[in-house]
């Protein structure tokens, strides 16, 4: 049996879990959307990540962005790591994406606010 | 003199959503910010789990708080940056406000005032830190700033103090970017944050937590070299004895949000030694008629969520037109640690919503709310947890409350289950 806290919302719902050979039983999800969270958390736990990237603008320095979607917990560095190469030089927007694919997991880097349009005219 | 219905302050998500729920219901709205942008603290808050009550999107700070700029600028809503509230004088039921702002001094008359100026940070001076006075001392919310506005390094090795929210956060943040957390330090016996938090944040990328610890020191002449760590009591006091010199070069603290109350206490409402903030009743107006507070202004919260939700009712009541500031007080049992509304108005009324702390961690609980000693709701709860803030409705079966009503809420732990 295993225990585990469920990072799906802010609920956090205690989780146990138990395997058996053709079976994962999960105990203590308020939604279903725990359970597979349970069942992804054994097999291959993932995660996102949010963070800023460079801009060349001094008024706005960095811009925050995010990934696309989940990606295997232990990319987690080696993803960081093509975020901090990213600079932006253009005026980007909420939505745009950064960088398609990155290292081939499926993921886009995409920016996550509009303070570039709204403070830099050019 | 430019007249308005209502006056918001404040330009976080509070505020933004008090203007939008006052703008529809037809109020003339003025909207001041001090900073330089609308969006509060979202700005600087990247990370995700924002509005998954509102939107159920799991969004970044600056995604939610844009949806509401968004929707504020499509309004049309009078607003001003870099604009400081300096004096509010109360003249024949209006507000005359006087503000600072790149036209200089300004003056406005209002009906309505909300007051949606979030939150403050404690910081080193309020928990009793010894020692020199280094750089590399920084609350949660002022590092998030230097790091995710300014991409700023701010150290190479870390202490984080305090197990709130945003000290997780921090925690992970620094660690993306490269700098080594050694640990978060809670003088608690119990973490201050969301459990998801400690499992996203700590758990992740093998951060330690140490319980009933807590920095008494720090060293260092121009930058932070060391902090002194000490075990504490049950009563948060240092054991003698147990003192650890930990190296490093920064200390964040995240070691509790207050109310910013300053424009409250300049007006003389009363405070709640609870919540920190004022006491309203269930229109969210304070005992100052027509003054009305929103947000982590008025308590602290932990999910947006709510403080956008409390902004749009006191928007939307700023602009009743029947205003009594006559309320009844509500007897709180022990085990609460606050419970917002305070007060319930005396009107017809079917129903008001609450948001409530428990004052310690309970599996299982009954809330029960008594009229006049007669029981007219019971709620079960289980896992109750300080850190996570309830919202309950209580429907009002007799349709009013008369100003002798008794009105009771009790919370009582089931010491039964385990």
């Amino acid at each position: 049996m295993r225990e585990m806290t469920c990072i799906v919302c802010p609920n956090g719902c205690h989780l146990t879990v138990n395997e058996t050979n053709d079976e994962i039983l999960v105990k203590g999800n308020l939604c279903p959307r725990g359970k597979d969270f349970a069942i992804q958390e054994i097999h291959h736990p993932m995660r996102t990540i949010t963070s800023t990237v460079k801009t060349v603008y001094k008024e706005v320095p960095t811009i925050p962005i995010k990934v696309s979607k989940e990606f295997p917990k232990e990319r987690i560095f080696d993803v960081m790591n093509q975020i901090n190469h990213i600079q932006v030089d253009y005026v980007a927007q909420q939505g745009d994406v950064l960088m398609e694919n990155v290292l081939g997991l499926g993921i886009n880097i995409v920016v996550t606010s509009n303070i570039l349009k709204e403070t830099i005219h050019e | 003199m430019k007249q308005y219905d209502t006056l918001v302050i404040g330009g976080g998500p509070a505020g933004l959503a008090a203007a939008i729920g006052a703008k529809k219901e037809n109020g003339e709205v003025l909207l001041l910010e001090r900073e330089q942008r609308l969006g509060g603290i979202l700005k600087q808050c990247i990370h995700d789990g924002f509005g998954l009550i509102q939107f159920k999107e799991r969004l970044s700070g600056p995604e939610y708080v844009e949806r509401f700029i968004q929707e504020f600028l499509s309004l049309n809503i009078d607003y001003e940056t870099l604009a400081f509230v300096i004096k509010i004088d109360k003249k024949e039921g209006f507000y005359h406000v006087s503000y600072v702002s790149k036209k200089g001094v300004c003056e406005v008359t209002v009906r309505s005032l909300i007051i949606a100026t979030g939150c403050r940070e404690r910081t080193a001076k309020q928990i009793q830190i010894h020692g020199t006075r280094p750089s590399g001392v920084f609350t949660a919310g002022c590092a998030q700033h230097f790091v995710n506005l300014l991409g700023e390094k701010i150290g190479n090795k870390c202490v984080i103090l305090g197990s709130g929210d945003i000290g997780l956060i921090m925690a992970r943040r620094l660690t993306l970017e490269g700098m080594k957390v050694l640990g978060v330090y809670e003088a608690k016996a119990t973490p201050s944050g969301l459990t998801r938090n400690l499992v996203q944040c700590l758990e992740d990328y093998q951060i330690p937590l140490y319980l009933s610890h807590t920095v008494t020191r720090v060293f260092g002449e121009e930058r932070l070299n060391a902090v002194e760590i000490m075990q504490v009591d049950e009563k948060m006091r240092p054991i003698e004895g147990t003192q650890e010199i930990v190296e490093c070069d920064t200390l964040i603290l995240s070691v509790g949000l207050i109310p910013e109350n300053e424009i409250t206490e300049s007006l003389g409402i009363a405070l709640d030694l609870k919540t920190k903030g004022p006491y309203v009743d269930d229109y969210f107006m304070s005992s100052l008629e027509n003054v009305y507070i929103c947000g982590n202004a008025l308590h602290v919260n932990d999910l947006v969520d709510y403080v956008s939700e409390s902004g749009l009712i006191a928007g939307k009541n700023s602009m009743r037109q029947h205003v009594s500031t006559q309320s009844v007080s509500i007897d709180l049992s022990d085990d609460f640690l606050y419970l917002v509304p305070q007060r319930v108005s005396v009107h017809d009324v079917q129903e008001s919503m609450f948001y409530f702390r428990a004052k310690k961690e309970m599996k299982a609980a009954d809330l029960l709310v008594k009229v006049n000693g007669k029981e007219i709701m019971k709620r079960r709860y289980k896992n109750l947890k300080p850190p996570e803030m309830e919202k309950i409705k209580v429907k009002w079966e007799m349709g009013k409350i008369s100003e002798n009503d008794h009105i009771e809420i009790e919370l009582k732990e089931d010491l039964c289950v385990k």
